[in-house]
């Protein structure tokens, strides 16, 4: 709390008046201005930088709970400028303020203050790309029609000037009525005369000297006259139909200005769905007098919203914009004639993505022996600390066992999203979309799906939210529901176990290829080729319908930027470890109770101590022998306790269920439990194994388990068709609750979830049965 | 008068109007396909569809169907 003598000589703030009259306000809105936390809101069209330039601005600090991939989710980051303290709002970029979707209204919301759960935004920053002005006013100026306290970063100013555009700034500033900053955020200049800009808005509203200034509108009056008109039948319909008194009903069911103005333009756009969702369908004929109205004046809307905005756009450009050179030779077009050529492109496209997995196998390899040693000696120095028990075995046959076996998979997911991030920020994945629209488009989705299933590689989670980048619901909805069928990375742990334990490296076709690789690039392939059936069918059922728009911008190519690139995989990084830390240890700390429980585990936890101290002393071959049958005795007590546990249990009852795929009741109760992720899986075996007593020390861990692992009749459990089974089962499945969660969130409807996981599931059941019959009759 | 996707690669149109009012047509709009802009015909992608393009000098990839929305004037050089 402030002292008092500040308070008094404080200019109250629209925050106080209103905490006088109104329930408590939250914590942010202390007394002075000075005390509370500013909203500023960056908006800008998609490649203008405006991630970098948020990135620039908020460092580290931006708030986690988004998923990497492009800035679809709207990110937040505290920054300071000057003695204030800022929330920065990274709003995702868009070509124009009319929003068409419910996604696209959140973010107009968000501007006017309209938004539930959000106190309103203080400051504007619109990044614009400095070599395409003209396109970018158009945003612009929607943006200074809302009439909050506007800044215009001037971004890319080092791709204009090499392009010879010399930017008068100044001019710009002053016909538009805003405070105008050059920048670069790429370079990292500019940055701090943008918050001192931003300080400069920020001391005018904290003296509630806010009130934007009379700024030139950009459509004609008669526009705002109609509106104003529609505004007043609208107030008027409200107050009769629901006979509330005029006050109350136009606050909460009469939408603003801004929003009276889309209904106006927008045809069939969100505005005019809400005004009917709100005051009934009764409200369409009043807005189609309007627009009636309008036209017989001055034109039809659409048309007349367009040209109004870039003749805007064109005066105040007037004598901004000045070549000081000749345009150079643009390296985009010549790089474009190669990416995109008929022949070059498309084995460009293939070599590009067959570099990517081939990179992330081969570089992964050392770091991952750095992680599974470091394990190694983690579980080493507890088993040496902690006398054998119940403790020990929680640690080492649950956590370790459990958390370890997953984490080793992180120089995987780090390289995948470093890729994502390279391709992305370098603007070569708009070209595979571009490349790609034409085959997507014969089973119903476009280019746009790319990015989204690209994704899905990696994770479904941020896959399904890049589908935001789709306009068309119904294109969205098909992406997201078969989205979860690439193989992202939680699959890859499963695929590389198995792999690596039960298909041999032999070299196939003259030993030009080994047969581990396809293997595993036929599991890929599974995934995509099952979602092609799949998307088509719902694009001819429930998703039928009219092709979507394509219309996609091809920014220029530019050198990727460390920071943002470095940002994503640190994000991605963080995101995993945060998964194993919190879900996955869960999960193994409960599947190693019910593998513990019930059961008397004293003669247990006695063989054990009496082997570690027989090894710890000098060996003779009478004590060789005696150790032996220590052991045999020991793997006999293990595995009669597992047998009786709970997980025992539950595995022995389901097992008749997973038999024609042919899997034991060991795996059976691997694929229930890895229910919430597929990577459980593999920590549930270890745990199954660790507890069964069938992992030595000396043992190669997991996969030396699993090879010894037998049925009851001494028959190998795993053969290659029941590793292959195994391995079509978690390519096809729904085993994962976040992608479910987030699939429920981005539709809005518990039903597409549902529907995602049914249809999978009984995917992958069938395609493990048929997968596992046909194998063993090969093999 | 002719359609966007009719020019041959290189070559230059003034945009005359867009047909229709629905997302498709906003779109175009909001991306600068205006009346009297000037738009270069660049490319079309290896399977033949979509094209891309060039208007208010950013490069736009259009779907075919798209660009048949597009009228316009062929012309020798782009009007400043």
């Amino acid at each position: 709390m402030a002292n008092s003598a500040e308070t008094s000589s404080t200019p109250r703030t629209s925050k106080d008046t209103i905490s006088n009259s109104a329930a408590p306000l939250p914590v942010v809105s202390s007394p002075t201005a000075r005390g509370r936390v500013f909203r500023v809101a960056l908006v800008g069209n998609p490649n203008t930088g405006k991630s970098t330039l948020f990135n620039a601005l908020a460092g580290m600090n931006v708030r986690t709970g988004n998923y990497p991939g492009v800035t679809i989710e709207k990110k937040v980051g505290r920054c300071s400028v000057g003695d204030y303290s800022i929330e920065l709002v990274d709003l995702p970029g868009t070509y124009s303020m009319a929003p068409r979707s419910p996604d696209e209204m959140v973010a107009v919301e968000v501007l006017t203050g309209e938004a539930a759960n959000e106190p309103p935004v203080d400051v504007i920053v619109c990044v614009v790309n400095s070599t395409l002005l003209q396109r970018n006013l158009f945003l612009v100026s929607q943006i200074v029609e809302l009439g909050k306290p506007t800044i215009l970063a001037l971004n890319m100013t080092d791709a204009a000037e090499a392009r010879g555009l010399a930017i008068d700034v100044e001019k710009l500033s002053e016909n538009l009525g805003v405070g105008a900053v050059p920048t670069s955020a790429s370079r990292r200049t500019g940055i701090d005369e943008l918050k001192a800009e931003i300080k400069t808005q920020l001391d005018r509203v904290a003296n509630g000297r806010a009130a934007a200034t009379d700024r030139e509108r950009p459509l004609p009056k008669q526009f705002y006259a109609v509106c104003n008109e529609l505004r007043a039948e609208l107030v008027q319909r409200a107050c009769t139909t629901e006979s509330l008194n005029e006050r109350n009903c136009s606050r909460t069911m009469i939408p603003d200005q801004y929003l009276i103005e889309r209904m106006l333009l927008d045809r069939g756009g969100e505005a005019e769905r809400r005004a009917i969702r709100r005051l009934g369908a009764a409200v369409l004929p009043a807005i189609a007098q309007a627009r009636e109205k309008l036209a017989s004046t001055c034109g039809d809307p659409t048309e007349l919203e367009c040209g109004a905005r870039y003749a805007w756009a064109a005066k105040h450009l007037d004598g901004v914009v000045s070549r000081t050179k000749a345009k150079p030779r643009n390296a985009t077009d010549w790089l474009d004639a190669i990416l995109t050529h008929r022949v070059a492109g498309m084995i460009s496209f293939f070599a590009i993505m067959f570099l990517i997995f081939q990179c992330i196998y081969s570089f992964s390899q050392f770091p991952m022996d750095l992680i599974d040693g470091a394990t190694g000696l983690v579980a080493d120095a507890i088993t040496s600390i902690i006398p054998p028990g119940m403790l020990r075995s929680l640690l080492v046959d649950g956590v370790i066992a459990g958390v370890g076996g997953v984490l080793i998979f992180l120089p995987q997911i780090a390289l995948l999203f470093f890729f994502l991030a390279v391709l992305e920020d370098c603007g070569y994945m708009s070209r595979a979309a571009f490349i790609v629209d034409r085959a997507m488009t014969i089973f119903g989705l476009s280019g746009k799906s790319f990015l989204p299933l690209m994704s899905s590689f990696a994770c479904a989670v941020p896959g399904v939210m890049a589908t935001r980048v789709i306009e068309n619901r119904r294109d969205r909805f098909a992406t997201i529901m078969v989205a979860p069928l690439m193989s992202c990375s939680a699959r890859l742990p499963v695929y590389l176990l198995l792999i690596g334990a039960f298909v041999p490296a032999t070299g196939v076709l003259g030993g030009w290829l080994s047969a581990q690789p396809l293997v595993l690039m036929a599991m890929y392939f599974v995934g995509v080729a099952v979602a092609i059936p799949v998307a088509w069918l719902l694009k001819k059922t429930l998703l039928r319908g009219e092709v979507a728009p394509f219309v996609l911008e091809l920014p220029e190519y530019k050198i990727p930027s460390a920071r943002v690139v470095f940002s994503r995989v640190w994000e991605a990084v963080r995101e995993f470890v945060v998964r194993a830390g919190t879900m996955i240890f869960a999960a193994s700390i409960l599947i190693w109770f019910a593998g513990f429980w019930p059961g008397d585990h004293s003669r247990q936890f006695e063989l054990q101590t009496q082997i570690e101290q027989l090894e710890v002393a000098d060996v003779t071959t009478l004590d060789a022998a005696e150790l032996e049958a220590l052991h045999v005795e020991y793997r006999h007590v293990s595995s009669l306790l597992l047998t009786n546990s709970t997980l025992g249990k539950v595995g022995h009852a389901i097992e008749p269920i997973v038999r024609p795929l042919g899997w034991d009741w060991r795996i059976g109760v691997g694929a229930v439990a890895s229910f919430p992720a597929r990577e459980v899986i593999i920590s549930t075996l270890g745990t199954i194994y660790s507890l069964g007593g069938e992992v030595d020390e000396q043992d190669d861990g997991l996969v030396a388990a699993m090879r010894a692992s037998t049925w009851p009749d001494g028959r190998p459990v795993f053969t290659i068709p029941t590793a292959l089974s195994i391995m079509v089962f978690f390519a096809l499945c729904a085993q994962c609750v976040s992608t479910l969660l987030v699939i429920k969130r981005e539709t809005n409807s518990w039903f597409w979830p549902v529907l995602s996981f049914s249809y999978m599931t009984v995917l992958a059941y069938v395609g493990a049965f048929a997968t596992y019959q046909v194998g063993s009759r090969l093999f | 008068m002719t359609t966007l996707d009719q020019l041959r690669p290189g070559q230059f149109g003034q945009i005359v109007r867009i047909d229709g009012f629905d997302g498709i047509a906003s779109r175009l709009r909001e991306m600068g396909f205006i009346p009297g802009e000037s738009v270069q015909f660049l490319r079309t992608a290896p399977l033949g569809d979509p094209m891309k393009c060039s208007v208010q000098g950013s490069r736009i990839a259009v779907r075919n169907g798209e660009a048949r929305r597009v009228f316009i004037e062929p012309i020798a050089a782009p009007v400043s």
